[in-house]
């Protein structure tokens, strides 16, 4: 096969004529935790497989997960199971989570996790030589499989180590910027393949494949405060919308409780809940444990009323209820952004974390690595002698491309989505440790699914060759298109960060929400005249003023169907509908592009009902 | 607070470039890749480089800053003089891109040479047992964010290309040596990473282990076991005694040479 002169990319035969073509039975675009996991059971399932991604392979943002993996395999607690799981996940997610994805994936963790250990992961163990399992917010019992506060690392570089193993291929920084759909078809069509472009020289690809399963992660680049990396822009969530597929639960954004205030430098920056976990506290600046004021109603039952009882818990699980600190994510941010907003924060406008006074150095240096050497670095703050200052960021989108439970199908034929750019499985919040899970168990699925498909076709789908040239010249437009006088994509990034950071943040209220929407329709129009200085060769300048296009769509999505919702449940709080409401507990809102394709449209659609059997698990 | 920062960074690509002398607001706490990005941002958009996590966790933003390989997010502003001139080149021992991006494929291709893991059936009961203890030298190596700059240190390479495809580098003798010690690995990699790896080559200068961004004590605790495990297999006169009066070499219990035909 012939290689590109300058990058060493592989390239067809056809690359040197004109345009380079790939012919696969299944593509997966993103490589993190999800998309390696897919590709690994559609490989074994027997499909052609490659996996395209923006970065280099093993930098996707599952390596910042930091502490752990979900799965009721009991090792420390044997009264742990996959109901209990079940229930902890359903109950986190403010009960609008789709009970059959929350079902399959507290069943299957297990396995999964005990597969990565067939592949080489190195796992913190037990007394017993097991896999060891750490106590983490919203989960009854310690559950999460964890490596020290580094186990997204761990996890894509086994998954990366067996794929490369098992020689599926990988098109690196490449990104895919159209689906394609099957030539004469209307938008029901079946998925035909993907078109993109090499990031390092700019070239255009394309990829033939009756599957493609989307696994580009979240939206995080959306806001100015975030714990997430530059690929995080709604691509998938994007990609799905253009091919005719469907978003819920797109109003539910999670905002991590604790990322890093100081220095700016590293403001968002992830403080890994594990510190709660082994013991750390929240303290407002007069000094007060504050989470002991802002226990719900709904959580009453299980958390401890007095800091005497909260820290019996971490040694005695069965007479005592769990610290306040350890409530649902969604839970803390709210309380700790209240905490900021009536004046009791820090002097960079946080809070404090302290196990500095509650845990010894050696301990906090061998559960936390990663956070005491973070902080030491990039804030000069020794974790083992003080507290840390931390506050909200944006961390998580539970809501994403709509897929059938048992595969991941969307209502796409041929197209399916795994992990964060898929919704459903979380509800309107995430438990921690349940993202790593949640990869594993719908990527496995869905790779498996994907390759069932089209070992079932008897006739291949063409791509659309219009659809292809018309992905080249909407590619190119930022160069040619306006000339003088465009704008710099940078500073549309920014005011739309700003915009989504102010109006549509951890608490919303109507004005401010219709606000956002017309800033976004501002914005819109304001992409359209964008112009991008260089050539296409590596030009990060051009990659954000295409990946923008999602990013603009992705947040419409967030900001409609967060006006529309009249009422706070998990990642979504409306100053205006402080209380959840049984009726919009019932529903989910969906979005799809509009007839003209320049926006989204919304409808309500029932949540799927939960069989009686598992109803029984939420009667007190 | 802020003040002005001057940078000279090399701008260029394969047919060749030079430094270009910048001068960019950057305020307390920042890193050199803020410093960067705001360049990207402001003056030059189309200014190349890698990056993902900006917190020291992915290995992306690799580079040379003052000659020295470092990862632009963890290199703090305050480790210089303010009135010092900041230069940021691209990683030497990899073919450049552009500006600050190199084709690191070098690395992906010497991945995929070496045997995977090979591990013992589960216990009866489904599960593995380890212990901590046995875990966690291994552990240490896990801790390799592949940032490759120890590749790019290890003079083995940089300054001698053609040594290459008969050298694995310091990142993958740390593999290496982490499967060797892996407690429930099956394969003996050690005639391998003497042969196909060129570990031999290795003359244990500990370059690699001081540019490591994570720490890791690559040339202590990987290639000098590794090292010394190769020289027990070949030389050591007790195994050879050993092997002559019929005792078993434990070392080699459980595990098999991927290259031995059965």
């Amino acid at each position: 096969m012939a290689r590109h002169p300058m990058t060493g990319n592989e390239m067809s035969s056809e690359a040197e004529s004109r345009l380079e073509r790939h012919h696969y039975d299944v593509v997966i675009v993103g490589a993190g935790g999800a998309g390696l996991r897919a590709a690994i059971a559609a490989h074994e399932a027997g499909a052609h497989t490659a996996i395209v991604c923006k970065s280099l392979l093993g930098k996707a943002h599952t390596v910042m997960a930091e502490g752990g993996i979900a799965a009721a395999m009991g090792n420390r607690w044997p009264e742990d199971n996959w109901e209990v799981h079940f229930r902890d996940t359903m109950r986190g997610g403010k009960m609008l989570n789709n009970w059959r994805m929350a079902q399959l994936h507290a069943q299957e963790a297990p396995e999964r996790v005990q597969e990565l250990e067939d592949w080489g992961a190195l796992f913190d163990r037990t007394e017993d030589g097991l896999i060891s399992q750490r106590d983490f917010g919203g989960h009854k019992y310690a559950r999460l499989a964890h490596v020290g506060d580094r186990t997204g690392l761990e996890m894509i570089r086994t998954l990366q180590q067996r794929a490369v193993a098992l020689g599926i291929d990988v098109f690196m920084e490449c990104t895919i910027t159209d689906l394609l759909k099957a030539a004469g078809t209307d938008e029901e069509g079946p998925i035909a393949g993907a078109f993109g472009y090499w990031r390092e020289t700019g070239r255009f690809v394309v990829f033939e494949a009756p599957s493609v399963i989307l696994a580009t992660g979240g939206i995080g680049k959306a806001y100015k405060v975030t714990s997430n990396s530059w690929e995080y822009t709604g691509d998938g969530h994007a990609l799905a919308l253009r091919a005719g597929a469907s978003l819920i639960n797109m109003e539910f954004v999670q905002f991590h409780p604790t990322g890093m205030v100081w220095p700016p430098s590293v403001k968002g920056l992830l403080v890994t809940e594990s510190v709660r976990g082994d013991g750390g506290i929240l303290k407002n600046s007069e000094g007060k444990r504050f989470m002991f004021d802002y226990i719900p109603e709904f959580f009453k039952a299980e958390t401890a009323d007095s800091e005497e009882e909260a820290d019996r818990w971490y040694d005695d699980k069965k007479n005592n209820r769990r610290p306040p600190e350890l409530l649902p994510r969604d839970e803390v941010a709210r309380a700790i952004n209240s905490e900021i907003k009536a004046g009791r924060g820090t002097p960079h406008g946080g809070i404090y974390l302290d196990i500095a006074s509650r845990r010894d150095a050696d301990f906090i240096r061998k559960r936390l690595p990663s956070m005491y050497h973070q902080f030491k670095e990039l804030a000069d703050v020794d974790i083992t002698a003080e507290p840390m200052e931390i506050g909200p960021t944006c961390h998580y989108v539970m809501g994403g491309v709509e897929v059938d439970p048992d595969t991941e199908a969307t209502s796409i034929t041929g197209l399916y989505a795994v992990g964060e750019c898929s919704g459903g499985m979380h509800g309107s919040n995430r438990l921690g440790g349940n993202s790593l899970s949640d990869l594993l168990v719908f990527g496995s699925r869905a790779g498996a699914a994907a390759a069932a498909y089209v070992s079932g076709l008897d006739v291949l789908p063409k791509a659309d060759e219009h659809a292809v040239q018309a992905g080249e010249r909407r590619a190119v437009a930022a160069f040619t298109g306006s000339g003088e006088g465009g704008e710099n994509p940078y500073t549309i990034q920014h005011d739309l960060q700003q915009a989504m950071n102010d109006l549509v943040g951890i608490i919303r209220t109507s004005s401010e929400l219709e606000e956002s929407l017309s800033s976004i329709e501002a914005l819109k129009e304001r992409a359209k005249a964008m112009a991008v200085e260089g050539h296409r060769q590596y030009n990060p300048g051009w990659h954000l003023a295409l990946d923008l296009r999602n990013m603009l769509l992705v947040s419409e999505c967030i900001a409609k169907a967060a006006l529309e919702r009249q009422e706070s449940r998990g990642g979504h709080t409306r100053d205006d509908f402080p209380g959840p409401d049984p009726e919009w507990g019932a529903k989910n809102l969906v979005l799809r592009l509009n007839a003209a394709g320049t926006g989204v449209d919304l409808t309500h659609q029932p949540l799927p009902v939960m069989p009686d059997d598992l109803k029984s698990y939420f009667e007190e | 607070m802020g003040y002005d920062l001057k940078m000279r960074i090399w701008r260029g690509d394969q047919s060749g470039g030079d430094l270009q002398d910048y001068t960019v607001e950057v305020s307390e706490g920042e890193v050199v890749l803020d410093a960067i990005h705001r360049l990207q941002a402001t003056q030059s958009g189309d200014l190349a480089v890698r990056w993902n996590c900006k917190a020291g966790k992915c290995g992306s933003c690799s580079a040379e800053i003052n000659g020295r390989p470092r990862l632009l997010c963890m290199t703090r502003l305050s480790d210089f003089d303010q009135t010092e001139t900041i230069t940021v080149t691209p990683m030497r021992a990899f073919p450049v891109i552009r500006d600050l991006v190199t084709d690191v494929s070098f690395n992906y291709e010497k991945a995929r040479e070496l045997p995977s893991f090979q591990p013992q059936p589960r216990d009866a009961d489904g599960k593995r047992r380890m212990m901590q203890v046995d875990v966690e030298r291994g552990q240490e190596f896990r801790k390799c964010i592949e940032c490759f700059l120890c590749q790019d240190t290890c003079h083995v390479v940089r300054d001698h290309e053609d040594n290459k495809p008969a050298f694995a580098g310091p990142r993958f003798f740390l593999r290496y040596a982490e499967l060797d010690m892996h407690p429930l690995d099956t394969h003996d990699r050690r005639a391998l990473a003497q042969d196909a790896a060129g570990l031999g080559m290795c003359n244990i200068t500990k370059c690699c282990t001081e540019v490591c961004p994570e720490g890791i004590r690559i040339t202590d605790n990987a290639i000098i076991p590794m090292k010394e495990r190769v020289v027990d297999r070949k030389f050591d006169p007790l195994v050879w005694l050993g092997s002559k009066i019929g005792v078993r070499n434990r070392d080699n219990d459980g595990r098999t040479d991927p290259r031995d035909p059965d």
